[in-house]
């Protein structure tokens, strides 16, 4: 696909993960919009995955850590062809497949269960470690927040991963600089994160997260022996002005107006 | 009346309460501060107030040197996450030390609703039943909820308060007792004992009056203390009923059901069931159908009180 083709595409997505959200009235509008390019650039450009064969045993893996993003990460598989579009309006009702956090048992296409934040990294540190163990040539990719990394778990998966020269891990993190209570410098400051992840023995890189060619430039080999890091920067909220760089719409549903409003900035109408 | 509530709310504007008057107060959260409702008292008093960020086994720790420093902690995130992520951090760091921290635990049960079974805790009671010298509080109103919270403050040692985030009707009147160990008789009736805690009292209140059109008297008792336990209650109703349904909004293995079998093993041959989350996890949805779906409603705990009487279809 082009790159004029894929910024479409994101909108639309886009539009997709709104509309999702709008129906079920819960869910979490700005860590999905702000992690949908990181997304994509692994569903659309880097990761291998086949739609037919979603338990394939020699696809790359990909673990949406930060798991509350995963209206993201939905509509992008639906788009790949996982499951049907329309399963997306169905999103967090009692009788979907589509859970309010990631479901490996309940959703093709979802490599790991994830939601409790933490855990999903150390899962793929597990994948990537089985891979090596198998003599596999898979990568694992893992997709975490950056108030996330506030948890000590985080810290444990990067020390395991640099210690096994997990070079067929990378943990591209979604730095939008919030949290739910707020600013993570304001909530619990991480400093220089990158340089943290450095210092564990991760090669680090950035990427502009909301640039896909960016994110996939940064993906590329020569991190022979060592975890790749990523920090992909990205706007919380992106694509909808009202949302973006606002803690507020961490959570939040939005009612018949704000909807029509996102919608018509992302180029669409509400019924289409 | 005092109006509908959150069970959170209720929790925050008791923490704002009970700050003014005990200065050796301090709260603590985990990044969850909008959701708990601590953040009424950071906006109280921010000195007083200390966010983690997502770090809850650090913060349970925290609380643990804040408690033997002088302080009496209130430490807060979602039930899965406190006494989940960090229970080995509450199991030896607080309570093998009977520490005086108090943890009030929101979102609860599978009345959280759409997030789904990853965030609903439907074994925090169980975990935190096996401590010795806990205290587990689970308040079924916004009224309960304060008495909660000051009762806790009240009491030397740890104590997990339970929070829900639907808002409910208050049950309970401010002249209600709320004595901590001592579960309450809600309705008095003599052919069946429906004993319940947290959100499910209510339901259990609204299946009494189902039971009394069909000519059966149920008494409720509310248990909005699971530890200590009031084993002299439970006997009690064993001996006056004859029959004793429990019904909790957390599995029926190791929580309220588990609790009342253990007093009723050995030393009453009561008809008896457990109404409650049987062995599975929950899923995402609508509270009220996920409790249609778990049998958490009234028109269940009636049928099913029907049922052990051997009256009804069953
Ligand atoms: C262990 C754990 N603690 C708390 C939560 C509740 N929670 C969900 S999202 C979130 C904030 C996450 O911030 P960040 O990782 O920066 O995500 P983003 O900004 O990308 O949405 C919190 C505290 C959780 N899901 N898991
Ligand atoms: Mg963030």
């Amino acid at each position: 696909m082009d790159n004029a083709s894929l910024t479409q595409k994101a909108r639309q997505l886009r539009r997709d993960i709104l509309k999702m959200l709008y129906l079920c009235q819960s869910g979490h509008p700005g860590g999905s919009l702000s992690s949908l390019e990181i997304l994509m650039a692994l569903y659309y450009k880097v990761a291998k995955t086949d739609s037919r064969k979603p338990r394939w045993e020699d696809r790359d893996r990909i673990v949406l850590s930060k798991g509350h993003a995963c209206p993201a990460l939905y509509a992008v598989l639906a788009d790949r062809g996982f499951f049907p579009r329309e399963d997306l309006w169905r999103l967090r009702q009692i009788d979907s497949h589509l859970q309010g956090h990631p479901d490996m048992n309940k959703t093709p296409g979802i490599d790991a269960s994830t939601g409790s934040l933490g855990q999903g990294i150390s899962i793929a540190v597990g994948m990537a470690l089985a891979a090596k163990t198998r003599k596999a040539g898979y990568r694992v990719f893992c997709v975490i927040g950056d108030g996330e990394a506030q948890e000590g778990l985080v810290w444990e998966a990067a020390m395991a991963a640099a210690h096994y020269k997990l070079d067929n891990l990378v943990v591209l993190m979604d730095h939008n600089g919030l949290q739910i209570d707020g600013p993570n410098d304001q909530v619990m400051g991480l400093g220089d994160i990158a340089a943290k992840f450095a210092a564990f023995g991760l090669e680090t890189r950035r990427a502009d997260g909301h640039d896909i060619d960016s994110i996939a430039g940064a993906l590329g080999s020569g991190h022979a022996g060592k975890p790749l890091f990523v920090q992909c920067e990205t706007v919380k909220g992106k694509g909808v002005s009202f949302m973006e760089d606002n803690p507020g719409w961490h959570g939040k549903p939005m009612n018949d107006k704000e909807y029509a409003a996102a919608i018509a900035q992302l180029g669409g109408t509400v019924d289409a | 009346m005092p109006e509908p509530k959150s069970l959170r709310v209720a929790y925050g504007e008791a923490l704002v309460e009970l700050g003014a008057t005990n200065g050796k107060m301090v709260v603590l959260d985990a990044d969850l501060a909008h959701a708990t409702m601590t953040s009424m008292f950071e906006a109280k008093y921010p000195e007083r107030f200390f966010n983690f960020g997502l770090a809850e086994a650090n913060m349970m720790c925290a609380a643990a040197g804040f408690a033997h420093s002088g302080f009496v902690p209130f430490a807060s995130t979602f039930a899965l996450f406190g006494t989940g992520r960090a229970y080995e951090q509450i199991r030896n760091s607080i309570s093998y030390v009977n520490a005086n921290v108090k943890f009030g635990l929101s979102h609860s049960g599978l009345s959280v609703g759409e997030d789904g079974g990853s965030h609903q805790s439907i074994e925090d009671i169980a975990l935190m039943r096996v401590l010795p010298g806990m205290t587990i509080l689970v308040p079924c109103d916004p009224i309960e909820t304060r008495k909660a919270v000051f009762a806790a403050a009240a009491i030397d040692g740890p104590v997990y308060i339970r929070v829900a985030r639907p808002i409910v009707e208050n049950i309970t009147t401010e002249s209600t007792p709320f004595v901590p160990g001592e579960a309450c008789v809600l309705r008095e009736g003599g052919d069946i004992c429906i004993a319940a805690t947290g959100l499910m009292v209510k339901e259990a209140l609204k299946a009494a009056e189902l039971l009394a059109a069909l000519g059966i008297k149920a008494a409720v008792v509310n248990f909005h203390t699971i530890k200590p336990f009031d084993s002299k209650r439970v006997l009690d109703m064993a001996k006056g009923c004859g029959a004793i349904v429990t019904v909790e909004e957390h599995s029926v293995i190791g929580g309220l059901g588990s609790a009342v079998a253990e007093v009723l093993a050995g030393n009453s041959s009561a008809k008896f069931e457990r109404i409650g989350i049987q062995d599975r996890f929950g899923k995402s949805g609508k509270p009220a159908d996920l409790f249609a779906e778990y049998g958490l409603t009234a028109a269940n705990i009636c049928s099913r009180c029907e049922a052990l009487l051997g009256r009804g279809v069953g």
